[in-house]
């Protein structure tokens, strides 16, 4: 069976690296591996995605509505955006983030106060996780994203792979002690 | 070795295993990563060229003295370079030539759709187009391997979801087949009439060989599935396909598209009841399959829609009228997210002002600036293609300037689009006397495309030092007498610079010099603008009224907080470029240093 794992966010948050690990893991597993992203303006604060699917064989790299396994989202009104590409029975992973859009910087939307109540009216599977507030907590914002990369992990059970070897190997080894902790403390929060 | 590869890199992976030895390019979304993953391949000389006909221009001259080379680029840079490729698909090549279109079925960053396919056809050279990261590293061995074999240029047709997917690939070795002796031979590199008459007849020749060709590459293969039903697909179309079809039905999978095999697609045809033609973009196979005769069977763009990705959900509703369930929600609580310039972009200073200008038409161009285009600063009239804001400018002014009406045109591009082609609208609105004012935004890198250097930024494709060819002294010498630089985060310099180009009555240029935010400094910026991004600004709520005027400079680290009514400061992305602090009529924006 392939699974579908879409990660969504703003540009800029980091969705890019997080999902690159995930491929390089899950690859190293044995499965056959897709990765699609579409990242024409990313680098200027527009909706990003990169989809992940992995399975026996897997011919399209691309997530149908309706159809991901798990929807794990940086950023709250991203969560929203994406919810009709999750199935029915999904689950969703969410940072409990805001980065205001555009139109509400100039007043022209609001930012609705119950994005997270509105997903879990209609989602039974939700987890909020706070990962822009822990990863202020390590003391480096930017490891957000490896957060909710262990949380990813821990949602689909593949634990087993040694995501702790894959980290050091591709990120700077200046930094690799404190995503290696970044991935723990992800998979402790759900 | 098995490596997690895109489209893109495994296009470098194939031409470097096929020799490749020269690569040219101009970035363009989504083909850029080709030029930027072949720099890390020391074997290979690899270039950004300033614009896509010149970049086709260096690798033809590369194959004809005897190495194997090639050329990346966009859809639509592909319409700039057409001039050469039509002419040296008469010549041929010496070493194999390459060269690569990257298109855009959605037009996720591209201001149109066109099918590139068209060219292969119309300049008749065979066309390989991959569906895979896989197929794109062995394609592109097999379009080196073509392109001798023949003795054309091959275009290989990927598309952004082949460029920017990432699959598993089977990596080799370099084989160093890249050489080939050069010998002096007019008769096939001179394209005087007497000559491109006789290499005519060739090309018509070779046309008929390559098809025999296409009836046999594995490229181009059948999976019988004991069906009735047939489709035929190609590129990424072919994976979107299995995906709602799997083994249920026949497929001919093209690979091989131009010429297309006659006998195969006949052979195929005959076999199956009724026949989808998958395709994004145009009915490129479609028509050869009516040409054949086999119109009943055939289910192709009365099917499914000529624009936008064939992704399986479209296919899936467009064949058996069904899509996946999906989860109900209250969709008026999400708010557009459109791109918009950074925290500090250098282009806000001069859309601020711009925007705020009566009877004055703004003609744009493709660039960051581009986004100027909506709110606030609501500030461009029209968009194009790369470098047409000058010339068209200098039409509309003319146009207005024989109406009577009492309009100012103002034309805004960017560094790299002038030395793309603005440089020749620039000569067009001097030599004809223009009253435009150009405007060139210089951010001394290319920056839509994510960063490439170019030749006012000073550093080469590998980073190495360049001579830096200056924007200034290029209009000067263009016989332009007018002309001012400024830094475009000082407000009252762009208003003073505009109020006085708008009051001459000849052409003048004005040039906003300061970098991008997400330029990585070379040691020529750091001297030129050592305070650039070294502080950052913060409200003095006490001095605050919430006015909200700093709001309409559209910076995305501004804010006005919920609860206090006041404005902040995201103090993640501000960089004080200090264009706030200069709208805020309380001085209540200060900086503080980083
Ligand atoms: C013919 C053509 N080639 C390439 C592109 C892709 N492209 C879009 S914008 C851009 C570069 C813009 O750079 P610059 O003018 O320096 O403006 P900046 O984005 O840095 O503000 C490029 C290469 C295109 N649209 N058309
Ligand atoms: S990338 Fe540079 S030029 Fe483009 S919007 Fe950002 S700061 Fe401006
Ligand atoms: S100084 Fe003002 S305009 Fe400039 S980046 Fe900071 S908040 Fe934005
Ligand atoms: S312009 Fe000045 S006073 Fe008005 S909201 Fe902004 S910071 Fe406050």
């Amino acid at each position: 069976m392939t699974k579908s794992v879409l990660l969504v966010g703003v540009g800029g948050q980091g969705t890019i690296l997080a999902s690159k690990l995930l491929t390089i893991g899950l690859m190293q597993e044995g499965y056959d591996v897709k990765m699609s992203e579409i990242h024409g303006m990313s680098q200027r604060g527009g909706s990003v995605s990169s989809q992940v699917r992995y399975g026996e064989q897997v011919y399209s790299p691309v997530i149908e509505k309706g159809s991901a396994d798990l929807l794990v989202s940086f950023e709250k009104m991203e969560a929203l955006r994406w919810l009709e590409y999750l199935k029915k029975d999904g689950a969703v992973v969410v940072n409990d983030h805001e980065m205001m859009p555009m139109p509400v910087i100039m007043g022209q939307a609001e930012y609705a106060p119950d994005i997270i109540d509105e997903i879990r009216r209609n989602c039974a599977n939700v987890k909020v996780v706070s990962a822009t507030a822990e990863a202020m907590k390590l003391g480096n914002g930017k490891v957000m994203n490896i957060i909710l990369l262990g949380s990813l992990v821990r949602s689909m059970g593949l634990e087993n792979i040694d995501w702790e070897k894959i980290i050091r190997d591709n990120v700077k080894p200046a930094f690799a002690d404190a995503n290696v902790e970044a991935f723990r403390v992800g998979k402790s929060l759900v | 070795m098995k490596k997690l590869m895109t489209g893109n890199e495994a296009i470098v992976q194939g031409a470097w295993e096929a020799g490749v030895m020269v690569a040219s390019a101009y970035p363009g979304t989504p083909s850029t990563e080709v030029l930027e993953n072949m720099t890390a391949h020391k074997e290979v000389y690899s270039e950004w060229a300033p614009n896509e006909k010149v970049a086709v221009e260096a690798a033809i001259g590369a194959s004809v003295a005897g190495v194997r080379s090639m050329a990346s680029m966009k859809h639509v840079g592909l319409n700039v370079a057409a001039d050469p490729l039509f002419t040296f698909a008469y010549t041929g090549v010496n070493a194999g030539m390459v060269l690569l279109t990257a298109d855009e079925p959605g037009m996720y960053s591209s201001q149109n759709e066109q099918d590139n396919r068209n060219y292969a056809k119309a300049a008749k050279i065979p066309m390989l187009e991959p569906s895979t990261s896989q197929e794109a590293k062995d394609f592109m061995k097999e379009a080196f391997d073509i392109s001798e074999k023949f003795d054309v240029p091959v275009l290989v047709r990927m598309t952004t979801r082949v460029c920017h997917s990432k699959g598993i690939v089977e990596c080799g070795s370099r084989s160093e087949s890249g050489k080939k002796p050069y010998v002096k031979n007019a008769q096939k590199y001179v394209m005087v009439p007497a000559f491109a008459r006789k290499r005519r007849v060739e090309v018509e020749k070779r046309m008929a060989l390559l098809e025999e060709f296409a009836e046999k590459t594995p490229m181009n293969r059948i999976e019988d599935n004991g069906s009735r039903t047939g489709v035929i697909a190609c590129g990424m179309a072919y994976c979107f396909a299995k995906e709602v079809f799997g083994d249920d039905v026949n497929y001919l999978k093209m690979g091989f598209t131009n010429p297309l095999p006659s006998k195969l697609m006949t052979e195929f045809l005959q076999g199956v009841d009724k026949c989808y033609v998958i395709e994004e973009n145009d009915p490129f196979i479609e028509e050869k399959v009516k040409m054949l005769g086999f119109s009943e069977k055939c289910f192709g763009k009365n099917t499914f829609p000529a624009y936008d990705e064939l992704t399986a959900d479209v296919i899936r509703k467009a064949v058996f009228g069904s899509e996946f369930e999906t989860i109900d929600y209250d969709k008026s609580k999400v708010v557009p997210r459109p791109p918009a310039l950074c925290a500090g972009c250098p282009h806000r200073g001069l859309f601020f002002e711009l925007g705020k200008r009566k009877n004055v038409m703004v003609t744009g161009d493709i660039g960051c600036y581009t986004l100027a285009q909506g709110a606030p600063y609501n500030s461009i009239d029209t968009t194009i293609c790369m470098g047409a804001s000058f010339s068209t400018g200098h039409g509309a002014q003319k146009a207005f300037d024989l109406k009577g009406e009492d309009m100012r045109v103002v034309g805004v591009l960017g560094d790299s689009t002038f030395f793309h082609t603005g440089i020749n609208s620039l000569t067009e609105c001097l030599y004809n006397n223009s009253r435009t004012v150009s405007i060139i935004l210089d951010n001394r890198i290319t920056g839509m495309t994510g960063h490439q250097e170019n030749p006012g930024s000073g550093r080469h494709a590998d980073l190495s030092e360049a001579n830096i060819i200056d924007i200034e002294t290029v209009c000067r010498a263009l016989g332009c007498k007018n002309i001012r630089t400024i830094n475009p985060n000082d407000l009252k310099a762009v208003k003073d610079a505009l109020d006085w180009a708008l009051s001459l009555d000849e052409p003048a240029v004005i040039i906003t010099k300061y970098p991008c935010v997400l330029k990585k400094f070379s040691e020529h910026d750091k001297k030129a603008f050592p305070d650039a991004y070294k502080s950052k600004s913060v409200v003095d709520s006490e001095k605050c009224i919430g006015c909200k005027a700093c709001l309409k400079c559209g910076c995305p680290a501004l804010y006005l907080d919920r609860e206090t009514g006041k404005a902040a400061i995201d103090s993640l992305q501000c960089v004080g470029c200090g264009v706030c602090e200069q709208i805020c009529p309380k001085q209540a924006i200060g900086k503080e240093a980083r």
